[in-house]
């Protein structure tokens, strides 16, 4: 059996910018092959000169990108995926703006085929404490926002200095369990969510992550005087050169508190097997590394005064010595 | 020509003449109903009299209900009660578990491809002592060939070990609340919600789409109207897709096919531009036997499977609140462009705050587009209160009632999902028409049997499988109940002009019965055994439907 495709859910409720995110993602997808399916077509969320073609529930993208409806049959579409002649390199699900995301990955947990990275869940910051305690729909959004390993706070840039300061203390309060990214029009750096085309080989992942990072400043700059307010993102770079507890880093990556909104690379284990980390947020995964891979992990902040120093601290990978 | 049958009684829902001897017909409409010296005034006539031992009802028409179980009905049925098949055969129903094998088994030797599946419908679990079926007693019919059925319900599926294998769900380390494992770590078999269900349901032989009719499966649902009585039938949450459309306008279009069909288009999938621009086509495309351009919105889940959204103080048990499977928004988008252009949606609530946001989007809508002729309809509304039903009655709503669910799930409702208080007002049909709220009364079949007058002695009686009586308040009457399943779902449909009652100018739509449903004992409403039906003029038996 085939290594298990990554799959990242994309949730939030509507007016969040879900399809701004997933449109940013495939502009930049920069040879990436993602699948992205997404509860209906709607009114074009997919940027028209993306698309090269359609047939049925599948648009063809440039770069060799699709993109599926899935109605209310997700495992169908999934199975669907499966059944293309090649298969995407990662898949992004859009939840329905009242699907609870964490429900959708428990039933991804039960097909083999598919490996769920991460929960990203958008939030409208100009709306979110309000929208979260709202008659009918606040408790759907409150779940919504519980089940992220990651969110998005978006629209940043239609807030006030003070307006901002507020929602910031009022996230900082409600949702203390995951971390959070500042955003304006969903613009993240895309390899927060998926892996740059490159080689397995780290160190041309730096530069790519760098390359990425650019375009997201052009593309805030063209778009918002705002862009100030949205998180920039800084890699890391983490070498280890001593066999640890993979389970242990990975966990500790992924603590909010270590300052990350992302980690991936390789460590050598405990039992001197190569080992793949996986950071998305909060949620971790360990797995036996692909072969021909050597150690090391790249990690993304968005905190610019985060050094490889304090990470190496929280993680207690100071006290390792020498190697 | 003009056709002047006769009966023993004729039930017209005309209060002008309420009974009558004779009705005329030309042309598969009703010229008129009265005596035969009345009805000759029209001219010509020829005297029919194979009805005049019969009663003669209007055509009863079936609000809420699926053309699936005509397709469902190729699958083993595995019912705890009785239940005629599309052909009248009655399959006895299942009282353990243990029968339910043996059934099972039996059709299992009639499968020649040993890798072909065994799918099986309307097991119903919580009538069997330990309550639950599990794989290791559906290995006992086959271990190689993959094996699934899906509950009454219609939320739980139970599968074999080989079907779980297929799917690659028989392995430890699952976790999903929606697989039940077993002592082993493995899934004991047990499947629950849709999610969970497709992937392993496909493996066992059901189709991907559950919901969408097929040719022979809307032949023989056809087949089952015809047993009911029933002339007009909804099937309720459909995709319509250009080709089921074509299929349906072309089956239902043969001199043959016995039923009007009502296909409303289900919210799901398409943003509302895009629902409100198809249901516009579908409308121009409507054919009399086919009827298209209504929206069906489902607003939450279903009261068992506790993903209805419940007020205050939420489920008897303490689960936590269901699901929306709308946005409020949505639900506003969708109601302001259908009053704009004229069409009609019917909502499916179960819990009370989902009929609260109902009642406060239509509320909403309708000061963007007053009309007080849009009969939207809510559909299950299953606790809707009294506070409720004044507010649907100011708004113009319907409601169409699930009382069929007293008889199949009263006691789970009484001791599990809502308590008791609430339970005794679950379909609250008396409240409903004492505050002026148009209704109607329905089966969901094939969650529950295809059978108005069997659904009007659940209404009228409301007795639990148990047999208890579950909110003695909230019964209607035999006449109350009889309008229910004839004008009054016609109402919900804004079919009443056309169908519903025995009057000049309508369709000729009948069901031809055995005995008088006015004249049996209440609680035998149910027993009176239907000849068939006249639908548009054609005469339908059942004994060769």
């Amino acid at each position: 059996m085939s290594a298990a495709l990554p799959v990242t859910i994309i949730g939030g409720y509507l007016g969040s910018g879900k399809t701004t995110l997933i449109n940013h993602l495939l502009r930049h997808a920069n040879g990436v092959r993602l699948a992205v399916l997404i509860n209906d077509f709607g009114e074009l969320p997919i940027d028209a000169e993306l698309i090269e073609g359609q047939e049925g529930n599948v648009i063809s993208l440039s770069g060799g990108c699709i993109c599926c409806s899935y109605g209310d049959d997700l495992s169908y579409a999934l199975q669907q995926l499966l059944e293309q002649e090649s298969l995407p390199d990662h898949i992004f699900i859009e939840a329905s703006g009242v699907a609870l995301p964490g429900a959708i990955g428990k039933s991804l947990s039960l097909l083999r085929a598919f490996k769920l990275e991460g929960i990203v869940v958008l939030a409208d910051a100009t709306s979110i404490e309000t929208s979260s305690t709202a008659k009918y729909i606040g408790d759907t959004i409150a779940r919504q926002l519980s089940d992220a390993d990651l969110i998005v706070l978006n629209k940043l840039d239609l807030l006030s200095n003070l307006q901002l300061e507020a929602v910031r203390g009022w996230m900082e309060a409600h949702y203390t369990h995951s971390p959070w990214v500042d955003s304006v029009f969903s613009t993240i750096d895309p390899e927060v969510l998926f892996e740059m085309k490159r080689d397995i080989n780290l160190h041309a992942s730096a530069s790519a992550s760098a390359s990425a990072v650019q375009c997201i400043k052009s593309d805030t700059t063209a778009t918002s005087h705002h862009h100030e307010v949205a998180s920039l993102f800084k890699s890391i770079r983490l070498d280890i050169n001593k066999a640890i507890d993979a389970d242990t880093l990975a966990a500790q990556l992924a603590d909010k508190r270590c300052g990350l909104v992302r980690a991936k690379g390789f460590v050598l284990h405990a039992d001197k097997s190569l080992k793949t980390i996986q950071v998305v947020g909060r949620r971790w995964s360990v797995t036996d590394a692909p072969d021909g891979v050597s150690t090391g992990l790249v990690c993304i902040a968005t905190d610019g005064n985060l050094s490889e120093a304090r990470v190496r601290a929280f993680c207690g990978l100071d006290k390792l010595g020498p190697a | 020509m003009t056709t002047i049958y006769s009966a023993k009684k004729i039930i017209t829902m005309n209060p002008t003449r309420p009974t009558v001897s004779h009705v005329a017909v030309r042309d598969g409409r009703i010229v008129g109903a009265g005596s035969l010296t009345e009805l000759a005034g029209f001219g010509d006539y020829t005297l029919d009299e194979r009805f005049t031992d019969k009663v003669l009802m209007p055509g009863l028409v079936e609000g809420h209900c699926h053309t699936v179980e005509g397709k469902w009905w190729r699958y083993v049925y595995c019912g705890f009660h009785d239940r005629m098949d599309p052909h009248g055969k009655v399959w006895s129903g299942l009282a353990s578990i243990d029968q339910v094998i043996e059934r099972l088994m039996e059709q299992e030797v009639t499968l020649v491809d040993p890798a072909e599946p065994l799918t099986g419908w309307a097991i119903d679990p919580i009538y069997y002592s330990d309550r639950k079926i599990t794989r290791q007693q559906l290995d006992r019919v086959s271990t190689t060939r993959p094996i699934g059925i899906m509950h009454a319900s219609g939320h739980i599926m139970s599968v074999n070990s080989k079907a779980l294998e297929m799917a690659d769900y028989l392995r430890t380390g699952i976790e999903h609340e929606g697989v039940p494992l077993g002592d082993d770590g493995l899934p004991t078999g047990e499947l629950k919600g849709p999610d969970v269900m497709r992937p392993v349901g496909q493996k066992a032989g059901f189709s991907d789409n559950m919901l969408e009719f097929d040719e022979p499966g809307l032949i023989d649902f056809a087949r089952l109207c015809v047993r009911a009585g029933v002339t007009t039938a909804t099937d309720l949450a459909a995709e319509l897709s250009e080709a089921t459309v074509d299929m349906g306008i072309r089956v239902t279009d043969a001199d043959n096919f016995p039923v009007r069909i009502m296909s409303l288009r289900f919210h799901h999938g398409v943003t509302p531009n895009e629902l409100i621009e198809h249901v516009k086509i579908l409308r121009e495309q409507s054919t009399d036997r086919f009827r298209l351009g209504k929206i069906k919105v489902v607003a939450d889940g279903s009261i068992q499977g506790f993903s209805a959204r419940m007020n205050w103080p939420g489920y008897f048990n303490g689960a936590p609140n269901g699901l929306w499977y709308i946005a409020p928004e949505q639900m506003l988008a969708i109601y302001e462009m259908a009053l704009e252009f004229d069409i009609q949606v019917h909502t499916h609530t179960n819990g009370d705050e989902a009929t609260d946001l109902v009642l406060e989007t239509l509320e909403a809508a309708l000061k963007k587009h007053p009309t007080n002729h849009h009969r939207f309809t809510i559909q299950h509304g299953q606790l809707i209160n009294g506070a409720q039903y004044r507010r649907l009655a100011k708004l113009n709503m319907c409601v169409n009632h699930f009382a069929n669910h007293h008889f199949y799930w009263g006691d789970e409702h009484y001791n599990l999902t809502v308590g008791p208080e609430r339970a005794e007002r679950m379909n609250a049909c008396r409240t409903a028409l004492d505050n002026g709220v148009p209704l109607a009364i329905h089966s969901d079949a094939p969650i529950t049997p295809l059978s108005p007058l069997f659904t009007a002695w659940c209404a009228v009686n409301r007795i639990t499988s148990s047999g208890r009586v579950q909110g003695e308040h909230e019964k209607i009457t035999v006449d109350e109940a009889l309008y229910a399943i004839t004008l009054g779902a016609a109402y919900t449909l804004d079919l009443d002009r056309e169908i519903g009652s025995i009057e000049a100018g309508k369709h000729a739509d009948f069901a031809v019965l055995e005995d008088d449903p006015t004249a049996v004992a209440a609680d035998k409403l149910k027993d009176v055994s239907v000849w068939g039906t006249v639908q548009a003029g054609r005469v339908f038996s059942a004994s060769d439907i």
